[in-house]
């Protein structure tokens, strides 16, 4: 019952750790790729950026086990973006589980960029993700490029436009907002991921 | 419409939050972990920790403290106060911390910056700013933290916090001397100038005296949220009826 948390670098997951702890998840944050092979569900947190984070993880021998790790991967911010096939930030090609490019959100007078603050979740369709959590509950977000729509959106938001903010397709999941951040209902969607069948 | 965030700042000196007027003089206003989460239960939308004296005494913040708050708080937390060097922020981060506030340092050494935010995202990067009225512009000011060593800098304000955004800032907290601790309002002409020159979220702090200030800040100076301290730490004024008075106003807040 075992949820690797990949160390990737510099970021909060410090603050993934301890929403992990709050639900009494059994989790360890590591980077040694064999410790992660054998761990029943990865999540991926967001650390800089995309092209940085994919130097690390090949650096780490991780590219190629969390492309085809068979069983449930959440990537939370950058690492939901990672997901895609590629980014625009840094032009760097990601791990490919979703298709489609990853862009830079547009600064506006209305939505300053970085996207900071909570906003609403809209659900694309029922998910076990969304398991108990509210239509239009509010999630914390933190960034300043996004995930396009499509196949895998489970929940749209919008902040200057529209864009993926929860995602999933086999068993690759992702999350654009911090649950380890957002209230309960952050909560529950992590609480929702660890009950996924492995 | 992009949510308008309320944030409560805990002003922490010698493990305890303290609460002073125009940056002299404080008083003793509770524990961190108990104000954080009460704060949270009323609907904060993020928390800053700010050890108003470390940059003063030439020190970093106290980690154990941060951790304590950082592992039962499910908000945002941001903490400030001497963080010099990078080692230092990532040390915040591996603690709890989801973003660094950094201020008289990044005067002292403005490529801080830039290698904070190389490090670990723009994201991360707060930059506060101490700013105050002076013959018909706007100063920054350093080591605020105690009125022993508070100075003046040669730095304009508004130049000021356009070169921390093109160094790599992600969002700018704009506090306002001449207002802090006084609850007369948000200096809302000084925060709308800052506004006009910025592309990154910039929040307003000092001034805030009740409810009504805040639809006013956001009326008036189109900031992406608002920061308060005393108001909230002496229940003059509940997060509650600040969220119930801005939706009033026609913007969204989480409620």
């Amino acid at each position: 019952m075992t949820t690797a948390v990949v160390k990737l670098g510099v970021g909060n997951t410090a603050s993934v750790m301890f929403a992990l702890e709050r639900l009494g998840a059994p989790a360890i944050l590591t980077d040694d790729a064999i410790c992660i092979a054998e761990a029943d569900r990865i999540i991926l947190p967001g650390v800089g950026a995309a092209a940085h984070a994919m130097h690390l993880l090949q650096t780490k021998g991780l590219v190629e086990l969390l492309t085809t790790f068979p069983r449930p991967l959440l990537g939370i911010c950058l690492g939901q973006q990672l997901l895609y096939e590629d980014s625009e930030e840094g032009d760097a090609i990601t791990l490919g589980r979703i298709p489609g490019r990853v862009t830079r959100l547009a600064a506006t007078p209305e939505a300053p960029s970085p996207h900071m603050g909570w906003t609403r979740l809209k659900p694309d369709h029922d998910h076990p993700l969304l398991e108990g959590v509210a239509s239009g509950a509010y999630a914390y977000f933190v960034h300043s490029y996004v995930c396009p729509t499509g196949e895998a959106t489970v929940a749209i938001a919008e902040y200057g436009e529209r864009f993926s903010a929860l995602v999933a397709r086999g068993n690759a999941f992702g999350c654009q907002f911090h649950p380890e951040r957002s209230g309960p209902a952050g909560a529950r969607i992590l609480s929702n991921f660890l009950s996924l069948p492995c | 419409m992009p949510t308008k965030r309320i944030i409560a700042c805990l002003d922490v000196k010698g493990g305890r939050v303290v609460k002073g007027v125009r940056f002299e003089g404080h008083a003793d206003a509770g524990d961190p972990l108990d104000l954080t989460l009460r704060y949270r239960d009323e609907g904060a939308d993020e928390i800053v920790i700010y050890d108003i004296a470390a940059s003063a005494e030439r020190r970093t913040l106290d980690y154990a403290w941060l951790s304590a708050v950082a592992r039962k708080l499910d908000i945002p937390l941001c903490v400030a106060g001497g963080i010099r060097t990078v080692e230092q922020a990532v040390a915040c981060l591996d603690h709890g911390a989801d973003k660094v506030s950094i201020n008289s340092p990044a005067l002292e050494r403005p490529d801080f910056i830039n290698e904070l935010a190389d490090v670990a995202g723009t994201q991360c990067v707060v930059v506060g700013v101490d700013s105050r009225a002076e013959g018909g512009d706007w100063m920054t000011y350093q080591y605020s933290g105690d009125a022993s060593t508070i100075r003046r800098t040669p730095r304009r304000t508004l130049d000021w916090i356009v070169e921390t955004q093109q160094r790599g800032a992600g969002e700018i907290v704009l506090n306002c001397m001449d207002r802090d601790g006084t609850r007369d309002g948000y200096d809302i002409e000084q925060l709308a100038a800052a506004r006009r020159v910025l592309t990154i979220p910039l929040i307003a702090s000092g001034g805030a005296g009740n409810a009504v200030h805040f639809a006013q800040v956001f009326a008036g100076a189109d900031v992406s949220g608002a920061l308060a301290a005393s108001i909230f730490h002496f229940r003059r004024v509940q997060i509650s009826e600040v969220k119930a008075e801005v939706a009033k106003a026609g913007f969204e807040v989480r409620l």
